[in-house]
């Protein structure tokens, strides 16, 4: 074998087992969610399927596949059918970039335990993060009903705003590791978490990317007590679940980005890397768990002044502040 | 050899996807082609050793500028193809004389010009910047300074009143 065929063949089964795990994991955190609400609010939550209900994502998934796949007759087909795809795919995909390990060396060959380490990994995410945008506003457009119509119409203003403040929060980051390699981003932070010099720009990337999953208190697209179930009311069956699995994985992958731009990475004492990754990672997808539990909606305009009002010109400023304090540390 | 193959497959999408852009009544769909272009066209960029500049293209125009002309086609209840037609022939004879224009320059450039060949050396992020604000300073400047104006010229005409 040549050294090429060897590079696929390893980035084939990275892919695989990247694929394979963020789906299972999304799966479970469905589970997990209905079963931390339900202890939150003093009740049993979903225990009948297998031990402990832990078959209920399987017996779901059986169900969503059977279901009628319907769709509203006067909506726009190819858009319909595309809009799922288009929001799961970009989320699954920002997971390459993301260093999930320590390199390891196998038959003396060093493999990255990341997909693609690319030298431009940073702006890869906002690209996709940005074109995600796209599933939240076709899907509603192309269903022919108002509730969609309105619930993507907010989604679509919500994610832009909200990806102003998390792209602007991440150039401080960029200043500190001095790459948008996120290899280097993890490495910088082998002595000192970035959390600790950046404790605002961690703040504001933590509301943006709660904005960014569309998760309470700013699920305003989906918001069932005006709109039903917003931008993906007309769905149904599997598409249904692509759109809702899909927002699962985009809690698991930006999770794993917070880990890697503020939390370190995979950097942590005694346990082996993929452990500190998986457990910083699912900490992250238990807070917006627990949120989800305790705090109320946000109403529209208050969403639109906290992003474009007090995130915005917050981040500016730190980015200022930090630039300041590296020229004059030299 | 599989650069040749992967160029000549994204030329293609692109060519045809704008195509579509431009033949397609139905507003949202084309800019659904509109986006593939860029997509096609951001791969074009990474061929050419310039990953930021297909990012940018990506984050920019894909991200930015075609989700906020879907968010005024949504706002405002345009996409009714039907409605679509076809303009007189006084208003599209200004665009007809640009793009041929256009056009001649670049058959013309092709068909007499001989073009350095492609490095195969990335450009990185750093090189870029600093080209970008170390020589081009100023000029990077002036446009934003433009840009600045263009903003306040656009909420004097939108604020409420008409701007009196």
């Amino acid at each position: 074998m040549t050294p090429d065929l060897i590079l696929i063949a390893v980035t084939a089964a990275k892919i695989a087992i990247v694929l394979f795990a963020i789906l299972t994991l999304a799966a479970y955190l469905v589970f997990a969610e209905r079963r931390v609400l339900g202890w939150i609010q003093d009740r049993k939550g979903p225990n009948r399927v297998g031990p402990f209900g832990l078959l209920q994502p399987l017996a779901d998934l059986i169900k969503l596949l059977t279901k009628e796949d319907f769709r509203p007759p006067a909506g726009d087909k190819w858009l319909f059918y595309l809009a799922p795809a288009m929001a799961a795919i970009p989320a699954i995909m920002t997971f390459a970039i993301i260093p999930f390990g320590a390199p390891v060396t196998l038959f003396g060959t060093e493999i990255a335990m990341q997909v693609i380490d690319l030298n431009v990994g940073l702006l890869l995410f906002m690209a996709l993060s940005s074109i995600a945008v796209y599933g939240v506003a076709l899907g509603g457009w192309a269903s022919n009903s108002k509730y969609a119509l309105l619930g993507s119409i907010r989604g679509l203003a919500q994610l832009i705003s909200y990806e102003l403040s998390m792209g602007l929060s991440l150039v401080p980051i960029i200043m500190l590791a001095r790459s948008l390699k996120l290899s280097e981003i993890v490495n910088a932070q082998s002595g000192c978490w970035f959390i600790v010099y950046q404790p605002l720009a961690f703040l504001i990337f933590l509301i943006s990317i709660l904005a960014e999953c569309k998760r309470i208190p700013f699920d305003l697209p989906e918001a069932e007590g005006e709109l039903v179930a917003g931008f993906h009311t007309e769905y149904s069956g599997m598409r249904f679940g692509l759109f809702f699995v899909g927002e699962y994985i985009n809690i698991i992958v930006l999770g794993g980005l917070a880990t890697t731009f503020f939390l370190g990475g995979w950097h942590g004492p005694v346990l082996p890397p993929v452990v500190w990754f998986t457990m910083k990672t699912l900490s992250f997808a238990f807070f917006f768990i627990w949120l989800r539990g305790t705090a109320p909606r946000l109403r529209y305009d208050q969403l639109m002044q906290l992003g474009w009002k007090v995130l915005t010109p917050l981040a500016l400023v730190n980015i200022l502040v930090t630039a300041w304090w590296l020229v004059l540390k030299g | 050899m599989t650069m040749n193959i992967l160029f000549y497959i994204l030329a293609a999408v692109m060519i045809v996807a704008t195509l579509l852009a431009i033949t397609e009544k139905h507003p949202v769909h084309a800019i659904v082609y509109l986006v593939t272009s860029f997509f096609a066209m951001a791969g074009i960029f990474y061929l050419l050793c310039a990953p930021l500049v297909a990012m940018f293209e990506v984050i920019i125009y894909a991200g930015a500028v075609m989700v906020l002309f879907m968010f005024v086609i949504m706002m405002l209840d345009l996409g009714h193809p039907e409605e679509a037609q076809r303009p007189a022939f006084i208003t599209w004879l200004v665009p007809l004389i640009l793009t041929s224009l256009v056009l001649s320059s670049v058959v013309s450039a092709a068909v007499f010009r001989t073009f350095p060949g492609g490095s195969n050396v990335e450009i990185t992020a750093r090189a870029f910047a600093t080209v970008l604000f170390g020589r081009y300073g100023v000029a990077i400047e002036i446009i934003s300074m433009q840009l600045l104006f263009a903003v306040v010229g656009a909420l004097y005409l939108g604020r409420k009143g008409g701007g009196k």
